[in-house]
């Protein structure tokens, strides 16, 4: 795989989780706050939960999928390579 | 065993692991002082990253801040967990494939310039020594708190154990010395928060039990009777914002990009061996943060709950034990100002008028002696506070000596000096800020608390976007990152000393630019810097052929 490819695709995946990212911190937990707060779950309002407890728990998730997806696609890069 | 002795046994013990630690992992050359020899486990680095990460602020002040702020505490949890997104994404692997030691390191050869370099190394050092001298204050009020040592004393014997293994170890000693605090303060943080979660909802999960309901037969759920006690009393009601959406929009960026932004973050994950052991061992970190920072708001409900039941319209002769023991630090003041010998603390949207004043410090601290928990409880948050301060305190010292033994010597004014001379400059150096951000912990300047909550601004404004511009493009060069990181710090300091020290008395919302306050306006200083970085780059020569390549190779995987 040539290194302009690789970039490519490293910087998709990028747009694409720190686009999650963006949904859940400044969407999820401070612009939409007040709307999810009309949704209750369990004890929670939404979007307080959202705000202290599940931005958070998707921010693992975002850094753990990044991890599995550039993994892939290092040692698909190094299969292909010359 | 009481509750002073219980403290000193734990103290004792976890101060004798650490120089255990530190004596079985010193350092013998230059990089291992550094990055530690480029060898630690991305499981073991993430774990040190937590303890460098959560400081005194994080373990001691951060429930006690949300418990009183209530949900627009929530810019803390974000702000200080969400950097690590960008950090992961965007910098670490990168700067680990660069492969030097600093971050100035790093500016400078992107940037092919010591000016550059020069800007980088003030910056780093001037971050570093505000948020150092906050850690010595936290070991200084845990001492004279929980084992009645004078303040003064209490911080002598702090900078002694830090040290003792910074100055010895570097960081060798300090990453190995950080994964045994972080077990050390993640235990103290969890064991009250289940005790307390377990006696008020009767879940063991804390992050449960915070939106459980009440095993007080009222079967009502924690989060409304809360909000229910705050209005009663004319507070807020808990689950509901007070600042404007654009000023937590701003805050939560500034905060999050400053993190991944500050120096002694960042050089940890030059400690792992590869470029991908960087990305696992940020999210490795992140695990081991997100175990506190999702605690913390369930411990802040319920201590707010607890504190709010046990003091309202109670006869002032009937308090609890711990009510008066803080009460003679001073850090609870209750004035009986109707005479009615009963507490009223109470709002500002309540008629009468409030009695009493809390440090929103004391909440976590206090906090399992509120909820009755046993003596071994209690000594176990103070050793756990003194983990979260003296990990943060060396790993911010090792930035310092870095900066002025490496940064400033070596890459700067006296390049020919030699391994030996440079580790023993880096040593010095390490003991000479010690003894500096001692001072600040026994007699610190009424400026250093206000300014630690603007060294995530200052970092916002100025690091990350030579650091982002350098990686992800070819065309930055550096008279666009120089003027660049120039004007964001400049007007991020300018705002912040305007409002806070120049002219006080207009810090507030109808004065702010944008309604921006100066917690938050890092977010507007970074995207000047873009801009100005970016306009100035168009119209100066392009860099030279050989930064092209520098950032092809770390666009590259593999080593």
């Amino acid at each position: 795989m040539n290194p302009e490819r690789y970039w490519k695709i490293n910087l998709r995946y990028l747009g694409i989780l720190l686009g999650v990212w963006f949904l859940v911190s400044f969407g999820a937990s401070v612009l939409l706050v007040d709307t999810l707060d009309e949704v209750r779950v369990y004890g929670f309002k939404l979007g307080f939960w959202f705000a202290q407890q599940g931005a958070i728990y998707v921010f693992v998730a975002i850094i753990f999928v990044y991890v599995i997806l550039m993994n892939r696609l290092d040692r698909k890069s190094a299969a292909e390579a010359p | 065993m009481n509750v002073q002795a219980w403290t000193f046994a734990l103290v004792g013990l976890s101060f004798a692991l650490y120089i255990g630690v530190a004596i079985w992992s010193r350092a013998g050359s230059t990089k291992e002082f550094y990055v530690a020899g480029g060898r630690v486990h991305p499981v073991l680095n993430g774990m040190a990253t937590a303890a460098d990460w959560m400081s005194a602020a994080s373990f001691i002040s951060m429930a006690g801040l949300i418990a009183f702020m209530g949900r627009d505490g929530s810019v803390y949890l974000l702000g200080w967990t969400g950097g690590y997104v960008l950090l992961a994404l965007l910098l670490a692997p990168y700067l680990r494939k660069f492969g030097k030691f600093t971050v100035p390191d790093f500016v400078g050869d992107r940037y092919y310039s010591q000016t550059a370099r020069f800007v980088a190394v003030l910056c780093a050092i001037f971050v570093s020594f505000t948020y150092v001298a906050g850690q010595m204050r936290g070991v200084g009020i845990v001492f004279s708190r929980f084992l009645e040592i004078d303040i003064v004393m209490g911080v002598l014997i702090g900078m002694g154990i830090v040290f003792f293994y910074a100055v010895l170890g570097g960081m060798r000693g300090i990453t190995y010395t950080q994964v045994a605090q972080y077990c050390v303060l993640i235990f103290a943080y969890l064991v009250p928060a289940i005790f307390i979660s377990l006696l008020m909802t009767g879940n063991v999960i804390p992050q449960v039990g915070f939106g459980g309901t009440l095993v007080d037969g009222s079967g009502a759920y924690l989060l409304d009777k809360l909000d229910g006690l705050s209005t009663d009393l004319g507070f807020a009601a808990y689950t509901s914002g007070q600042k404007s959406t654009m000023d937590v929009f701003a805050i939560t960026a500034a905060l999050m990009v400053g993190t991944a932004g500050l120096p002694h973050v960042i050089v940890r994950f030059y400690t792992v061996p590869r470029m991908r052991d960087a990305r696992t061992s940020a999210g490795w970190a992140l695990v081991f943060i997100a175990l506190l920072y999702t605690s913390a708001p369930a411990v802040a409900a319920f201590a707010r709950t607890n504190l709010l039941t046990t003091v309202m319209d109670r006869p002032y002769s009937e308090v609890p034990g711990w009510f008066k023991n803080w009460e003679q630090t001073g850090l609870i003041e209750f004035e009986d100002k109707n005479g009615d010998g009963r507490i009223q603390y109470v709002g500002p949207a309540s008629e009468l008028e409030n009695e009493l004043t809390i440090d929103r410090d004391i909440m976590v601290l206090a906090n399992p002696e509120i909820a009755n928990l046993p003596g071994w409880v209690i000594g176990l948050v103070a050793a756990g506070g003194l983990a979260a301060a003296l990990s943060t305190a060396a790993g911010l010292l090792l930035v310092i000596s870095t900066a002025v033994a490496r940064d400033l010597l070596k890459k700067g004014f006296m390049p020919e000096i030699s391994e030996k001379r440079e580790l023993l400059t880096a040593r010095i150096t390490a003991g000479v800020a010690v003894l500096i951000a001692g001072y600040f912990g026994i007699d610190p300047p009424g400026f250093v608390a206000q300014v630690v909550a603007f060294a995530f601004g200052l970092a916002a404004a100025s690091f990350f976007p030579a650091i982002i511009l350098g990686i992800f493009t070819r065309w930055m060069n550096k008279y666009g990152a120089v003027s660049g990181m120039i004007t964001g710090i400049v007007f991020t300091a300018c705002y912040i000393v305007f409002f806070k020290f120049v002219r006080p008395e207009l810090n507030s919302a109808d004065y702010w630019l944008l309604g921006i306050s100066p917690e938050g306006i890092g977010t507007i200083g970074m995207l000047l810097n873009f801009a100005v970085a970016i306009t100035v780059s168009k119209f100066t020569p392009p860099p030279p052929a050989s930064i092209r390549t520098l950032v092809d190779r770390i666009r590259t995987p593999g080593d």
